[in-house]
């Protein structure tokens, strides 16, 4: 019998939201009308949970401990977006941070104390779930030792009313590459859930070759890749690169995030790969998260941080959680 | 016994015109590079292309990486170990390398330009 539920309708992402790399709903208006409670329950019945609406806001390249000319203002474009946050109508369950939380240092104790800086800075954050993945800068020198002491183990998967999070480390191995461990571990992990699962990888280095003279790719990352390819619904999550960035290939989208400390360049413009140079007069340009109108905002009600630049993007980073609905879902 | 003096002489001649140019054969350009934190020295090194080269690599402190994808280039280099890397540019063009394994503070300013003429 045909299907009688207009998955299109369900497609409409709640109108206008924050910007790319920052807030993510997920199927907010499940629930909404009775055709999308049962496309819910279809799901659940298919994924062994039905997916229910949230948001969470992804986070990336802190580099707590960073100074030097391309952001002389340390944690500052980091503390506003946890004030960003906190002041959104709509309290995200869950915060990832992609990776490069801290800037290395050798300094001996040095480290470790940006990683507790960072992680103060983290728990003013009025979510009920953080998570994070280390980026090279955190986890590259030591393997990842004193990231784990930290922050617990730097792969690992969790559900989340019906979406499945997995944090894939390709930074620890001091080369860019997940390692034949971890991918082994992930088809294990991946091996318990149906084709039709709503999945989110967050990792730090994109998964695909996006500028390898850049050192913008993971060696391995077609194998991780092959691994996911049979899920129909599948985003990736990723920092590093310091700048927004989407790119679809097969059933996943990979979304980039901005930095919290410097932006680099757009590669294709054939300029060098060095920070934008810090502009006193736009000390938050082109970082973290981008206001546009908070959902439900009063008309002509201002942004919270009047100094982060305004843009809206109509995919809103929701592109590839859209991928739950799509049309011709096999359910 | 002088003849046998002189067939002697002109082998030994043979022979070590024989091994000079299979030496000759074989031996390519080397071209050596330091890898040190946080940069190559050279900087820039020049190639032609279909010219079979030797690059001599070696780590003067800590492990780090010589990557170039399109010179099919993926090694790590780890310190008092030399690694000799022959290679064929088959493509003119200026390529960036490199290291890709993670070294500190300045990594991601480690670049090696390859010129191939």
């Amino acid at each position: 019998m045909k299907d009688p539920v207009n998955r299109r309708t369900f497609m409409k992402i709640a109108g206008a939201s924050i910007g790319v790399g920052a807030l993510f709903h997920v199927a907010p208006l499940l629930g909404a009308s009775a055709g999308g409670r049962r496309i819910a329950a279809l799901l659940g019945d298919k994924n062994g949970e039905a997916p229910t609406p949230f948001s969470f806001v992804q986070l990336s390249d802190t580099h707590v401990g960073f100074s030097g000319p391309p952001n002389p203002l340390g944690t500052q474009a980091f503390e506003k977006a946890v004030d960003l946050i906190n002041g959104l109508r709509e309290r995200p369950d869950l915060v990832l941070f992609t990776g490069d939380l801290t800037h290395d240092s050798e300094k001996p104790g040095e480290h470790a104390d940006r990683m507790r800086l960072f992680q103060k800075i983290a728990s003013r954050l009025k979510v009920p779930l953080i998570k994070s993945v280390p980026g090279e800068h955190d986890a590259g020198l030591d393997g990842g030792k004193l990231f784990r002491d930290a922050f617990g183990e730097t792969h690992y998967s969790f559900d989340h009313r019906g979406v499945h999070f997995i944090a894939l480390d390709n930074v620890s191995l001091a080369r860019p590459n997940v390692g034949p461990e971890q991918i082994s571990w992930l088809k294990k992990d991946l091996a318990r859930f149906p084709t039709t699962a709503p999945i989110v990888v967050f990792t730090h280095r994109p998964l695909f070759d996006l500028r390898p003279d850049w050192e913008w790719f993971t060696g391995d990352g077609d194998e991780v890749m092959n691994a996911l390819a049979p899920y129909e619904n599948v985003t990736v999550l990723y920092g590093h690169i310091h700048r927004e960035h989407t790119h679809t290939e097969g059933h996943a989208t990979h979304h980039a995030a901005r930095s919290l400390i410097f932006a680099f360049p757009d590669p294709e413009t054939g300029v060098p790969k060095k920070p934008i140079p810090f502009d006193p007069q736009k000390p938050f340009q082109n970082l973290g998260l981008r206001v546009v109108n908070e959902p439900g905002a009063r008309a002509g009600s201002s942004p919270r941080i009047q100094d982060v630049e305004l843009t809206l993007r109509e995919y809103s980073g929701t592109v590839g959680i859209q991928q739950l609905l799509k049309e011709g879902v096999s359910l | 016994m002088k003849y046998a003096r002189f067939l002697a002489l002109l082998l030994l001649l043979a022979l070590v015109v024989t091994a000079r140019a299979a030496d000759g054969a074989e031996e390519s350009r080397a071209i050596v590079i330091t890898a040190k934190r946080f940069e190559f020295v050279p900087s820039t090194i020049t190639l032609k292309k279909g010219e079979t080269v030797k690059l001599v690599v070696t780590s003067e402190d800590v492990t780090h990486g010589l990557f170039i994808r399109p010179l099919k280039i993926d090694t790590d280099l780890t310190p008092g170990e030399t690694q000799q890397i022959t290679v064929t540019p088959q493509s003119a063009g200026t390529f960036t390398a490199i290291c890709h394994h993670f070294c500190g503070a300045g990594h991601g300013n480690m670049k090696l330009t390859v010129v191939v003429e």
